[in-house]
């Protein structure tokens, strides 16, 4: 009866891409338009913090831009062996569909099928099929766009007050858990969503964590309501991929 | 060594074509879910069964009613207005078209139809992410027909469960006492109804006063007090069978006798040579144990979920206050500290929290605080109200509260009400006379 489906890995890169954070940025700061939320101070002390670890990045060894000239660009080939190998640390490969994924669907899929076997072999294949396509895409001038700022604050702030509206907090949550749910995007240019993925997807079946399903359920619910997404208009490359980490601590403690 | 350097670059490269913008959504609406409850199909000659059996002309949409009425009263969902549906129940439970469910603003959806089996209720019900266009849950029950209003809150349970991640608490009961007359001479007969109110039943005929009536957690077993010959007894009713066994008849003044969490021994108070302490008697061989040994007055105990630790009020330190201690009588430590008076603590069935009646400056609060007294919380205030009473899934307290029944003060009534822990979500618990010492039993379909 019960068939997990489960992401257990879907790494949280180690972020390192320190540098590049400007100045300017830190100026556009002063100007977000969002009222402060009641725990106003934690937040102001977090982005404090962020901006120390930013103005720290900015001091770092500057990057070694020569190693980015085309001869060091990888070989098609051995990003798709890349992909290929995040694959298999899968251990359900599902179809990533254009749409918000539904936690029914592992229900469903709970109720096993055996004359759907055959449909979720090709939906492996269609999924790598599609990732090695991807890949085969990047080129040099989209690696180097990706490779620098992420949202301004007032883009951010921008996205922030959009998803606000949209997210019915679901009100039965505990309040001693861990209620951090991080979801990846990837977005056309006017903001819709591609595909949507939940990144600790294995707690979704953990015993005892239902709370969580439920959480990210009215993550997916909210995103889905609120598309297309308030995003920049310009920059596409830069915010494509989006990370949302949906986290009501704040809210359920008042 | 040129080579060796390209090659860790071509290695690290692809990581930054992953780099991701993250955006922290720390807010959101805490507005009830808005959803639609279809009513539950029911074919013509299903009907005309269900009218001869039940005298019910469209029970599916009778059930339907009960799940609507069950999620609004939680205040965790918005169901919403059945004019402004768009698709017919029979239909929308075979393929909703979610494009009409979206228009109405409903985020899930609730279908499903109700069969006649051989003079047996069949109910099948599905629910639906509107937004996703999926199914989230499908599940039948067959029961007998009379059987028709559990349904409708198993339904509840099930949707709850589904949609907020923990059990449901709507497939329950409510044992309490019913009161009438004078308040010099008042009436108090033992009663038991649903939880929402519905199918109320007396279990005594008011002749002796009872008193506290408390659900064990296990069974369908409640202990009470009552006063035979003007002696305070404790005694033992199932509900199921109807049997009453008498516990024993204690000195003095004798209180709130509570079941433990495995159901095997009750917890109470009395005064024995004038001191009121804790003790507790095993219901098997009738032996009883003194647990606290205090000159000060210590009362209602209430043991936590886990059995290892008891809380109960005492004014051992002159005012009266919340205490916690081990089982056995041990490491005894007092947790309330706020001001005014603090009683009838009663453990939350999650262990989280401890529940509370608070009397400050002639008022009276229900409250929460941690098991460590941290966090207090008045989630009410009034005139005069007590004995707050944990729903199975510790999300609700019910408790009741007297109120003066006309402008000058005179009269009073006694009323159940109950409300969630945010504090927002407060109703009166609609009973057929005046009620008051609520507790609420375990699920009943576990």
């Amino acid at each position: 009866m019960i068939a997990a489906i489960s992401l257990p890995f879907l790494s949280k890169r180690p972020i390192d891409l320190p540098p590049i954070i400007s100045v300017q940025l830190i100026q556009i700061a002063d100007n977000t338009n969002i009222p402060f939320a009641p725990k106003a101070k934690k937040i102001i002390e977090k982005v404090k913090k962020k901006e120390k670890e930013k103005l720290v990045s900015e001091q770092a060894p500057p990057k070694i831009v020569k190693k980015e000239k085309p001869d060091a660009v990888p070989l098609p080939d051995e990003k798709i062996k890349k992909v290929k190998k995040l694959e298999d640390k899968k251990q359900n490969p599902e179809k990533i569909e254009n749409e918000i994924k539904q936690v029914s669907e592992f229900e469903k899929k709970e109720l096993f099928d055996p004359n759907n076997i055959a449909a979720l072999i090709d939906k492996s294949k269609e999924e790598t099929a599609e990732i090695t396509n991807k890949t085969e895409k990047i080129t040099q001038d989209q690696d180097k766009t990706v490779d620098v700022l992420g949202l301004s604050l007032s883009e951010e702030d921008a996205l922030k007050a959009q998803i606000f509206g949209c997210w019915s907090i679901p009100l039965g949550l505990p309040y001693d858990e861990n209620l951090l749910v991080k979801i990846k995007l990837e977005l056309k240019p006017d903001g819709s969503v591609i595909r949507s993925e939940i990144l600790d997807h294995a707690r979704m079946n953990k015993p005892g964590q239902g709370f969580y399903k439920v959480l990210a359920e009215s993550a997916l619910r909210a995103i889905k309501l609120c598309q297309p997404l308030r995003v920049p208009t310009t920059g596409y490359e830069r915010w494509k991929d989006l990370q949302l980490n949906f986290d009501p601590r704040e809210m359920l403690e008042g | 060594m040129l080579f060796r350097y390209i090659l860790i670059l071509l290695i690290l490269l692809p990581f930054k074509a992953f780099s991701l913008i993250e955006v922290d959504i720390t807010r959101g609406n805490l507005s009830p879910l808005p959803m639609a409850v279809s009513p539950l199909f029911t074919d013509n000659k299903s009907k005309e069964v269900f009218q001869k059996i039940i005298n019910k002309k469209d029970v599916g949409s009778e059930i339907s009613i009960i799940v609507e009425n069950n999620l609004k009263q939680s205040g965790l969902f918005n169901p919403l207005n059945k004019d402004s549906f768009l698709q017919e129940a029979d239909i929308a439970h075979l393929k909703p078209r979610f494009e009409d469910w979206a228009l109405i603003k409903a985020q899930a959806l609730i279908t499903g139809k109700v069969t006649a089996v051989d003079g047996k209720l069949r109910v099948e019900f599905r629910m639906w992410d509107v937004l996703a266009g999926k199914e989230m849950m499908a599940l039948a029950f067959t029961t007998v027909p009379t059987n028709w209003r559990r349904v409708g809150h198993i339904i509840t349970d099930k949707v709850y469960e589904r949609l907020t991640g923990e059990k449901g608490y709507f497939d329950t009961r409510i044992i309490y006492v019913a009161e009438e007359g004078p308040k010099v001479q008042r009436i108090k007969k033992l009663a038991i109804m649903d939880q929402d109110g519905f199918n109320v039943k007396y279990l005594t005929l008011g002749n002796e006063l009872v008193l506290t009536p408390r659900f064990s957690p296990t069974n369908q077993m409640v202990t009470y007090l009552s006063y035979f010959r003007n002696l305070p007894r404790v005694y033992l009713l199932d509900i199921e069978t109807g049997r009453q066994d008498v516990v024993g008849d204690f000195p003095g003044m004798t209180f709130a006798p509570r079941f433990s969490p495995d159901g095997k021994k009750i917890i109470m108070s009395f005064a024995k040579d004038g001191n009121s302490d804790i003790y507790t008697m095993d219901l098997e061989n009738r032996v009883v144990a003194r647990i606290t040994n205090h000159p000060s007055i210590d009362t209602s105990p209430s043991f936590s979920p886990d059995g290892k630790y008891i809380t109960f009020n005492s004014d051992r330190s002159r005012y009266q206050q919340i205490y916690i201690m081990k089982s056995d009588g041990s490491n005894v430590k007092r947790i309330s500290f706020g001001k005014g008076l603090y009683g009838t603590p009663v453990w939350s069935p999650r262990g989280d929290l401890i529940a509370f009646t608070k009397l400050h400056k002639g008022k009276f609060y229900i409250g929460v605080m941690r098991t460590d007294g941290s966090g207090e919380r008045l989630l009410t205030e009034n005139f005069y109200q007590e004995a707050p009473s944990w729903s199975p899934n510790g999300r609700v307290l019910i408790f009741y509260r007297e109120t003066k029944t006309n402008s000058k003060g005179e009269g009073f009534s006694a009323k159940l009400w109950s409300i969630d822990l945010t504090g927002y979500n407060e109703r009166q618990v609609v009973t057929e006379s005046d009620a008051s010492d609520p507790s609420w039993s375990s699920l009943l379909s576990n």
